[in-house]
């Protein structure tokens, strides 16, 4: 700011940005190539299946939560409403015997909409993003035992688990809950980056005030990016029935913090505004190569929760430095 | 032309065709009266500074020329037509634009994207326009072309805007608002976060957009900015429009007392008033 006029403006700043993105892609392939030396089994197709496999659900959360981060929000009932959306959706399907397509519909229509009032607490209500979400969090997690009794819910119709089913590419097997995920970060990177509503998405969380005095409707588009991160979540309930098979009322409860950790890890900024959403691919990347990594290598799984620490840390001081820089 | 507007004398004493005009305008709130039965008159290509002490109501007064305050009474016209605008958004469709003095812009987005920030320019076709898919070549193109008609020197319309000066990022502001106004541009104290130089780099650029035609209204606190390059100047004191002052003759001494209320405008002579 305080740099005279004459400063030849584009020299240096922008190779900082590209440290954020950097710096993720380096972590993933430095702890690929230390696992690859403690265990011959790591660098398989068979591997790279299963990290995918065990991420995918987070990771499609984690794009949700890229996209509310963005905002310069920050959703923490994510993993309670993909919860209530994996209840929703069996129950339907086995208890109302509703044809299971209809019972996904629904069980879609329920998170976007618990995920659009979230936008409309923010907005409407002017709470801080992590009031109303922590609110939600309470709501949606009783809700949800509620509304189960606390009980799992089994013996789905086939068409519940297809996301669970494999296929296989030369040799190896791959889910399609798998396969869906990456189609979505295929999209979300779209979206971010080729779509006005997208760069909007950039827009209000560098500067609400210039994006509402440019004419947006900032409200319309907050509410909506919380309703899509809804979306998201209840495609992740759908890849977590795929992947074990019930509806889990007491799952979700630690993943507001592990999607958290995938964004932040992939260089987004939580003060939003700054980031991107292949970033988060690959922060979701980092936690399930270290998790599959260290069983493979027969180290216990507490030492990816301290690497994980240490790398958010690192990923947050690289974003606050480049800040400074600015 | 005229639908119920009132021909005034101050508007039929000059012959030229005012492109923004108010009349009366009063704003209430509570017991504060904000803005007490002010006029208002710019005329083409003219940059008109606004000036008034802390409390004399010109920022509700300009709020209410861009829409940001709705009037209680009172009547606008653009172009001698009777508008009203209930938003900023109002405001713009009808080709009044405002820079604000707390730079508008969005940081970590490139200059491209700031100027066309909401008005991006799509891609062609059915499905672009379905899922408005922007045209970043063509926004970087124009843009390119828009600042070389400011003779704007910046190197790459595709750095992100917190690489720049301060006084750049306000001048980013000021050629977006000449990009889209069609009618005026508003400034709301353009130069206030500015140092010596880049306030100077931006007064130029105002000068810039009202050589190509545009009308300014610049409110400034900054008496030599608004002296340096100021056609007309109206004083704003209690709430209403005290004076409206010729730069060339009067002198700054005088136009602070004015404004405080020290020097009553009856007691200015008569050409140091501007028509």
């Amino acid at each position: 700011m305080t740099q005279p006029a004459t400063a030849p403006p584009a020299a240096k700043r922008p190779a900082l940005p590209s440290l954020s993105t950097l710096g993720p892609l380096i972590a993933l392939l430095l702890a690929c190539i230390f696992f690859a030396t403690q265990s011959d089994r790591f660098l398989t197709a068979t591997t790279l299946s299963l990290v995918l496999k065990q991420i995918s659900f987070v990771a499609v959360i984690a794009i949700g939560q890229t996209l509310v981060i963005l905002t310069s929000g920050i959703d923490l009932s994510c993993g309670v409403i993909m919860a209530l959306g994996s209840v929703v959706m069996t129950k339907f399907a086995v208890e109302l015997g509703m044809p299971p397509i209809l019972a996904i519909l629904c069980g879609l229509i329920i998170t976007t909409a618990i995920g659009a009032l979230n936008g409309v607490l923010i907005t409407r209500l002017r709470l801080p993003p992590f009031i109303a979400t922590l609110g939600m969090y309470g709501i949606v997690f009783a809700a949800t035992q509620i509304y189960s009794n606390a009980q799992t819910v089994t013996n789905l119709p086939p068409a519940l688990n297809f996301l669970g089913q494999t296929f296989n590419i030369l040799g190896t097997p791959f889910t399609f809950g798998a396969v869906l995920m990456l189609l979505l970060f295929g999209l979300a990177w779209f979206f971010l980056t080729q779509t006005a509503p997208g760069r909007h998405v950039y827009a209000v969380g560098n500067n609400p005030e210039a994006v509402r005095l440019s004419g947006i409707p900032t409200t319309r588009l907050l509410i909506s990016v919380y309703a899509v991160a809804g979306l998201l979540y209840g495609i992740a309930a759908l890849i977590l029935v795929g992947r074990v098979g019930a509806g889990d009322p007491n799952a979700g409860q630690t993943e507001n913090l592990e999607s958290i950790t995938a964004v932040v890890l992939g260089g987004t900024s939580l003060f939003g505004g700054r980031g991107n959403v292949l970033g988060t691919f690959l922060g979701a990347l980092i936690v399930g190569v270290f998790r599959v990594g260290l069983t493979l290598s027969g180290v216990n799984s507490v030492y990816q929760i301290l690497i994980t620490g240490v790398l958010i840390i690192l990923a947050v001081a690289t974003d606050q430095f480049s800040r400074r820089k600015a | 032309m005229t639908l119920q507007s009132t021909p005034t004398q101050t508007s039929s004493r000059s012959s030229v065709p005012l492109v923004m005009e108010a009349r009366g305008l009063v704003k209430r709130y509570g017991q504060v009266t904000a803005i007490n039965g002010a006029d208002f008159e710019l005329r083409p290509g003219e940059i008109l500074a606004v000036i008034g002490d802390n409390g004399a109501g010109k920022s509700s007064m300009i709020k209410a020329l861009s829409g940001a305050v709705v009037p209680d009474e009172g009547q606008i016209f653009l172009d001698g037509q009777l508008v009203s605008f209930r938003s900023p958004i109002d405001a713009r469709r009808q080709g009044i634009e405002t820079v604000y003095q707390d730079l508008a812009v969005a940081p970590a987005m490139t200059i491209a994207e700031n100027l066309f920030l909401g008005r991006e320019i799509l891609k062609s076709g059915p499905i672009a326009k379905l899922l408005r898919i922007v045209d970043k070549k063509k926004m970087h193109e124009e843009a390119v072309r828009h600042m070389q008609g400011l003779q704007f020197a910046i190197k790459s319309m595709s750095q992100p805007v917190e690489t720049l000066s301060g006084g750049q990022r306000q001048g980013v502001a000021v050629a977006r608002s000449a990009a889209f106004a069609r009618h005026v541009v508003i400034m709301d104290e353009p130069t206030a976060a500015l140092g010596v130089r880049e306030g100077n780099m931006v007064l130029d650029l105002i000068r810039k957009v009202r050589d190509g035609g545009l009308p300014v209204i610049l409110i400034s606190h900054n008496m030599p900015h608004v002296f340096e390059i100021a056609d007309r100047i109206h004083v704003h004191r209690m709430g209403q429009r005290a004076a409206l002052l010729n730069p060339k003759k009067i002198s700054m001494a005088d136009t602070v007392s004015v404004m405080t209320g020290a020097l009553k405008p009856e007691q200015l002579s008569a050409d140091v008033l501007a028509h």
